[in-house]
């Protein structure tokens, strides 16, 4: 079963085509690279698969419920409700971490947890606590964001997408608002999360981290998939356009 | 008229000024909240009325907005003014300004706060309410504090305006002892009163934003 499939995405924001007709399926425990120019459509494809952005047309499935589903031309979107069940397939974690600045890491990671998700305090404490210490966060538990550096905001906010236990976790260029010695650290935890097999969708400009880690890669341009492959395949692409993207590495 | 009833008489015009003082905010804030979700609003109709409610407020006297609301029952609706009705008018007419400016305040703060907290609250599978409330309105108010003190310092001056509907505030008072003892003494006694009143907010206040300040 494919925890994630898209046919036909297309989205415009009025006359500008940003995805032309996307269509991919992720399976359980795979890890996908998105790489591609900029202004490809990357963060829209990732925005519209979770719902902060709606498409116009194609169908978005998460292990066979339907969010959205094109009739006469555009897509449909499911009700409220379904949406709200839909919404806990997947977790994202954003380039600029966007953790909650009032908060402190901890509560950061359990919050929804206990708001949205019901848990009950001490349970989500635990869960929290477990999350960071894999993360090797345990000791800034009590910290604010604003006394974090970059990469362990980024860390916090992975812990706080794990947290609701997603089944599946977009990245849209988890370390690209990171200084470089900080990136590395953030890598290392996403690796982590590949060998425990989680299914992972990760927009990225780190081309090593890309081949090392994806079981496929999809290169984007001009608002379509030009060539999905696994790593060794698209690195020996003969396309001219993913030669050149590649080669700029 | 000798100074301990004078005192006297003036700190019972103070009970009314702090009086005037605490249910304006009490109400004005919140509604201020209100009227700057109907600034914001998606509906156009709903938008334009309360950005010239907004505009109307800010942009005439408070003093001819409490007149108005005074006599507007007579004119209005042709009914008898009660004496007991004074007070009342200046409450209203003040919550109905003040929570014109609060919204603006508001607004602005609302504004601020990047797309991206709605956008991981989202995510998170936070409602609307929950994403206002416990994600985006604790950080507003953090903003919002050094517009909000200047307001509540400007308050504390304008409850005097009172004066104009016989509302017996501390200012009135002091206006009525003036004249009878043709001294100053009672307008510097009241002077003093606004001014310390005035530090105790700004101290209060103070204190709300060092409290506040343990994130950025
Ligand atoms: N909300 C929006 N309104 C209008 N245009 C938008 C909006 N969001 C994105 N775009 C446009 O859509 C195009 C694709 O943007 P997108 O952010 O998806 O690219 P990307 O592949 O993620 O690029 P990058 O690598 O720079 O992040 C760009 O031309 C961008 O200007
Ligand atoms: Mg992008």
């Amino acid at each position: 079963m494919n925890l994630l499939e898209i046919n036909h995405m297309q989205k415009s924001f009025g006359a500008l085509e940003v995805l032309k007709d996307i269509s991919l399926s992720v399976k359980e425990g795979e890890v996908v690279s998105i790489i591609g120019p900029s202004g490809s459509g990357k963060s829209t494809l990732l925005r519209c698969a979770t719902l902060l952005e709606q498409m116009d047309k194609g169908d978005l499935i998460y292990l066979e419920h339907y969010a959205a589903r094109e009739a006469e031309g555009k897509s449909i979107y499911a009700k409220k409700g379904e949406l709200k069940q839909i919404q806990k397939y997947f977790g994202l974690v954003f380039q600029n971490f966007n953790l909650f600045p009032h908060f402190t890491v901890i509560k950061n990671v359990t919050d929804a947890l206990i708001t949205v998700d019901k848990v009950s305090k001490e349970e989500a404490r635990e869960r929290g606590e477990k999350l960071l210490s894999q993360l090797g966060l345990l000791e800034k538990a009590n910290a604010y964001p604003f006394q974090l550096s970059g990469g362990q905001q980024q860390r916090v906010s992975i812990a706080r997408a794990l947290a609701l236990q997603p089944k599946i976790l977009f990245f849209d260029e988890p370390t690209s608002a990171l200084d470089p010695e900080l990136t590395g650290e953030v890598l290392k935890v996403i690796k982590e999360l590949a060998k425990e097999k989680m299914t992972m969708i990760i927009v990225t400009h780190e081309m090593q981290f890309a081949k090392e880690l994806s079981d496929r890669i999809i290169f984007m341009e001009d608002g379509v998939i030009q060539e999905q492959g696994t790593p060794e395949e698209i690195f020996a692409s003969q396309n001219e356009r993913v030669q050149n993207f590649i080669g700029k590495f | 008229m000798d100074v301990v009833t004078m005192l006297s008489q003036l700190g019972k015009g103070m009970l009314t000024t702090g009086e005037i003082f605490i249910l304006t905010l009490l109400f004005s804030l919140p509604l201020g909240l209100v009227l700057s979700f109907g600034r914001m609003a998606k509906n156009g109709v709903l938008r334009t009325v309360t950005k010239l409610y907004i505009s109307v407020m800010r942009g005439t006297p408070l003093m001819l907005q409490l007149l108005v609301v005074y006599f507007a029952p007579f004119y209005l609706f042709g009914m008898k003014i009660s004496s007991s009705y004074r007070i009342v008018a200046v409450i209203i007419g003040f919550v109905l300004n003040y929570a014109a400016y609060f919204a603006e305040i508001y607004r602005a703060g609302i504004e601020s706060i990047p797309v991206g907290q709605y956008e991981a609250a989202k995510i998170l599978g936070y409602s609307k309410g929950k994403t206002f409330f416990r994600i985006i309105l604790p950080q507003v108010i953090k903003r919002i504090l050094p517009p909000v003190t200047n307001e509540v310092i400007t308050l504390v001056k304008d409850t005097s305006l009172a004066f104009v509907l016989a509302v017996t505030e501390m200012f009135t008072i002091a206006k009525q002892i003036a004249a009878a003892e043709k001294s100053m003494l009672a307008f510097v006694a009241a002077g003093i009163f606004y001014y310390v009143f005035n530090l105790l907010v700004a101290f209060v206040m103070e204190k709300i934003e060092k409290k506040l300040s343990y994130y950025r």
